[in-house]
């Protein structure tokens, strides 16, 4: 290390730097899991673009990282419980454009306009929620049902074309003082709730229960289907909140926006370390998954990759993390 | 039985651990501890829960890899090659086992304590798991694979077909599953960890049975049991561990009382200590008579046997055992009284208030706790921590407006596992983690915390050692001195005999009569128990005769545990 430190800086020695970065990196990312992979891809990324470690880009990544974060912290409510739900991108889409079409068409003042759209969010969830609890559906088979209804609806209200957002709300795309991005403080409140669902409520401890051994959790009693709705109805509330945020960033709700999302959100959960078992996730991991997946397209932006190797690069990254954290669990046993 | 072979000249030494240590984070599973198995040998493993029992065997199979120390094995005419030439006996050389099939290639086989059975496959396709036999073409010879797998069946004699799922079948048929697929391996070394805890005395003589053919063929065999009566039964010599270290080799002839000194470090004076009330209380919980018709599966066997017009009720203050071969629905009648499966007739009365029909938080709110036969698939959540285990059960009572109280759970979770002396690293260790007889006191505890004033106990010291089955003993004593009453099903008759006030004993799903603790006698019990209920056919008659070839007492009847 000493060494490298003496070499000077115009000239890096790549190949002695290679070296030693390697095994580094290995490290860090085995012994503190998901943390140690973002701060090593925002190594790397810092080493490879001049323009990735300033003030403004990071904010962009922030930006680019809080639409896919406050899905993901929903959809971590689900994947804990060892469900999944694939709806989140249509429900944002449809909350979106209901926001829309009550404030912009019928003239609804734009608060009422607001809770009605997370209202839909929720409702969608509990319909998710009752198909799998009560109706015995696979979480797979009843939310890939509600992806398309979800997104069908949207289209529906919407008549098919973008509906101009109310400019109050359209500020959550904003910055504060010119410069710190709304949605960023959003994702991080968003953060801040999950995580306390799931750490401290009754409804988030239920999760982990139910998630490592239903059975057990019934036995328990713990009231599992009832669970099952809260839970499906808050991955569909921070769906909502999602949309709304992404259409406010976009200044206008699109029936079609925020398709494929939902894979985003998934990828981002599993990278943080949740198990698609249940029974573990956190509130911060699902954050860092979702930077990680942030950083990786603005560096590969920034460097000029072509969007379809980032396609490439991102499944990339998803293997290695899960690989990465199944080796870490297996070595701490 | 002798321990003849112990001086055998042909029992060629076939395994030998020396000075094995194993460390997992926050603790010392082994320390040094050797142990040397010979052809046509039961050697049996002996100590208590968490003393190290299972992680010793694991290195033989496997499954982990000692710190320090060396296994030694006789590679015999195969002669794997991996390792270098030993410097002990002749024939025995250091071996590395480093996976399921290193082990395998050793000619050692294993039944763990813990199932390794595949759920959604048939009893044929789990025996042949990944080594089944193929046709010319590379395909599965499934004919050869079903006939192959019912001889083996028969071999256990076990009484269902090669083309059941497994998912089926109730835990001491999977039990014998296991042993089928174990004898299929064909080994040289067999290890088996607690094969008897979930088995009726049938089976267990099968099993018995099976062990000394094997044993004649010089087959040797590590056996772990927590059943000492069975030691002088089939052992020939007895390793002893204690918190890790190997402490004794001694003859299985030696007495069980010395076995327990060795096994604990201390005398136990009573096996069960149970101090009986003067006169029981009020009573805590009626049931009247509680049926369910029966279940049928798809493939035509009930599902789940019924039980028709049980009653009874439980004082305060008292102990209920309930007694009964496997298959005669007790297991059923607890968990329609727990409102885990509902009921089609009868009330279930707690204190005066009649329950709701499948409603596990009225139970519950009613002063109702069940601690389930299958800790692992009913009991815990396996990869949680202790402390969430723990105060599973009264997260509700811990949320105060709208949070839940870590840190109280936190104290009453080190208050209840202090009490029940767990051996743990601390509270924040998984479930998983912990040895057996450990993992039933969480479950136990966990009912402690939630204020339970009848506590249902299904089979509750099944693989546990006889220094904590006192401790559970003690442990109900305080239940029921505090005003708790306890209804306890099992298997394990002294146990019933010895522990309970009344014991009621019950018949292909009907409660075949009661006895109280003066008049209950192992041949009392037993006589009800294989008694046909007079009169009436049993309700789940219903299904075709060609699946009901099971003799009514015969112990292998359907297995309730599902
Ligand atoms: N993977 C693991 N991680 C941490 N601790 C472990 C692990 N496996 C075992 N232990 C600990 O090692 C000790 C020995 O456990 P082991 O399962 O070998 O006990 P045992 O003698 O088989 O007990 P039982 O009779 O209850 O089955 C226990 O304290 C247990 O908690
Ligand atoms: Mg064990």
């Amino acid at each position: 290390m000493t060494e490298l430190l003496k070499t000077p800086g115009e000239t890096p020695p790549t190949t002695a730097q290679g070296r030693a970065f390697g095994p580094w990196c290995t490290r860090a990312v085995l012994k503190n899991g998901p943390l140690g992979g973002l701060i090593a891809l925002v190594v790397v990324m810092a080493v490879l673009s001049q323009d990735f470690l300033n003030g403004q880009n990071l904010l962009n990544v922030g930006v680019q990282a809080s639409v896919t974060a406050i899905l993901a912290f929903g959809v971590t409510f689900v994947i804990v419980s060892a469900g999944i739900d694939l709806s989140v991108g249509s429900v944002a889409a449809l909350s979106a454009t209901v926001v829309a079409w009550a404030a912009t068409g019928e003239g609804l003042p734009v608060w009422i306009a607001v809770l009605l759209g997370l209202a839909v969010g929720a409702a969608a969830g509990l319909v998710s929620g009752a198909l799998v609890a009560y109706g015995k559906l696979p979480a797979f088979i009843a939310t890939l049902a509600m992806l398309s209804i979800g997104r069908g609806l949207a289209l529906v209200i919407s008549g098919g074309s973008p509906i101009p957002f109310p400019a109050s709300v359209s500020s959550l795309g904003d910055t504060l003082g010119g410069w710190l991005p709304v949605p960023v403080l959003v994702m991080i409140a968003m953060g801040l709730v999950a995580a306390l669902i799931l750490a401290r409520t009754y409804s988030g401890r239920a999760m982990f229960a139910i998630g490592g051994n239903e059975e057990a959790a019934r036995l328990s009693g713990i009231h599992v289907k009832r669970r099952k709705l809260v839970i499906y109805a808050l991955s569909g509330l921070f769906a909502a909140v999602a949309g709304i945020v992404l259409a406010a960033r976009l200044t206008s709700a699109q029936p079609q926006a925020a398709s494929g999302y939902e894979l985003d959100a998934i990828a981002a959960v599993v990278i943080g370390g949740a198990s698609l078992s249940g029974g573990s996730g956190k509130a911060s991991g699902t954050l860092i998954g979702a930077l990680i997946l942030a950083v990786l397209r603005n560096g590969l932006n920034l460097l000029s990759v072509s969007a379809f190797w980032q396609q490439v690069a991102t499944g990339l990254v998803i293997a290695l993390a899960v690989l990465l954290d199944t080796l870490r669990r297996r070595s701490a046993r | 039985m002798t321990g003849v072979n112990d001086d055998v000249p042909g029992g060629r030494e076939l395994l030998r651990v020396e000075g094995v240590t194993k460390s997992f984070p926050g603790v010392r599973a082994l320390d040094g501890v050797d142990l040397s198995l010979r052809t046509g040998e039961v050697h049996v493993l002996l100590g208590e829960n968490g003393a190290g029992k299972s992680t010793l065997i694991k290195m033989l199979s496997g499954a982990h890899r000692p710190d320090e120390g060396r296994i030694l094995a006789d590679c015999g005419a195969d002669g794997g090659t991996n390792g270098a030439p030993g410097s002990g006996a002749q024939g025995l050389r250091e071996v590395h086992i480093r996976s399921a099939q290193d082990a395998e290639r050793l000619g050692i086989a294993t039944i763990y304590q813990e199932f390794n059975l595949v759920p959604g496959l048939t009893v044929a396709e789990n025996i042949f798991l990944g080594r089944q036999p193929r046709t010319a073409l590379g395909l599965v010879d499934r004919k050869t694979m079903r006939a192959r797998a019912a001889e083996l069946l028969r071999r256990v004699r076990l009484d269902v077909s090669p083309s059941t799922p497994v998912s089926e079948l109730g835990i001491a048929r999977l039990q014998m599953v296991e042993i089928a697929k174990a004898l299929s391996l064909e080994a040289r070394v067999l290890i088996m960890d607690e094969p008897t805890a979930v088995l009726t005395s049938d089976e267990v003589e099968t099993l018995f049975g099976i062990v000394r053919e094997l044993r004649a063929d010089g087959v040797g065999i590590i056996f772990i049991t927590h059943h000492l009566d069975e030691i002088g039964a089939l052992g020939d010599r007895v390793t002893v561990l204690r918190d890790g270290r190997s402490v004794d080799e001694v003859p299985a002839s030696t007495d069980e009382e010395e076995l327990i000194r060795l096994m604990v470090g201390r005398d136990i004076s009573e096996q069960y200590p149970r101090t009986r009330p003067d006169a029981p209380g009020a009573p805590l919980l009626r049931v009247r008579g509680l049926t369910r018709h029966g279940v049928r599966s798809s493939k035509g066997s009930p599902a789940r046997p019924a039980f028709e017009g049980i009653d009874f009720e439980v004082r305060a203050g008292e102990v209920v055992g309930l007694a009964g071969l496997v298959g005669a629905g007790r297991t059923e009648v607890a968990r329609a009284i727990f409102g885990v499966d509902r009921y089609d007739a009868g009330t279930v009365e707690v204190g005066g208030t009649e329950l709701a029909r499948g409603d596990v938080r009225a139970a519950m709110r009613a002063g109702l706790g069940l601690v389930p036969e299958d800790r692992k698939g009913q009991g815990l959540v396996l990869d949680a921590s202790l402390q969430d285990n723990l105060t599973l059960a009264r997260l509700d009572r811990d949320t105060r407006r709208g949070l839940v109280d870590r840190g109280g759970q936190r104290r009453e979770a080190a208050a209840v596992a202090g009490q029940l002396k767990v051996r743990m690293s601390g509270l924040g260790q998984s479930a998983r983690t912990l040895s057996g007889g450990n993992q039933q006191k969480i479950v136990i505890g966990k009912w402690l915390l939630a204020e339970t004033r009848l506590l249902i106990l299904d089979e509750p010291t099944r693989g546990i050692d006889v220094g904590a089955k006192v401790e559970i003993y003690q442990l109900i004593n305080e239940l029921t001195a505090a005003g708790c009453a306890v209804l306890m099903i099992s298997s394990d008759l002294p146990e019933i005999l010895g522990m309970s006030d009344r014991v009621l004993v019950m018949a292909q799903g009907r409660l075949a009569g009661e006895l109280p603790a003066a008049e209950a006698t192992q041949d009392a019990v037993m006589e009800l128990a294989v008694r046909s209920p007079k009169g009436a056919a049993p309700p789940d008659a219903g299904h075709t005769p060609s699946t009901n070839k099971n003799h009514p007492g015969q112990s292998a009847m359907e297995g309730s545990d599902d």
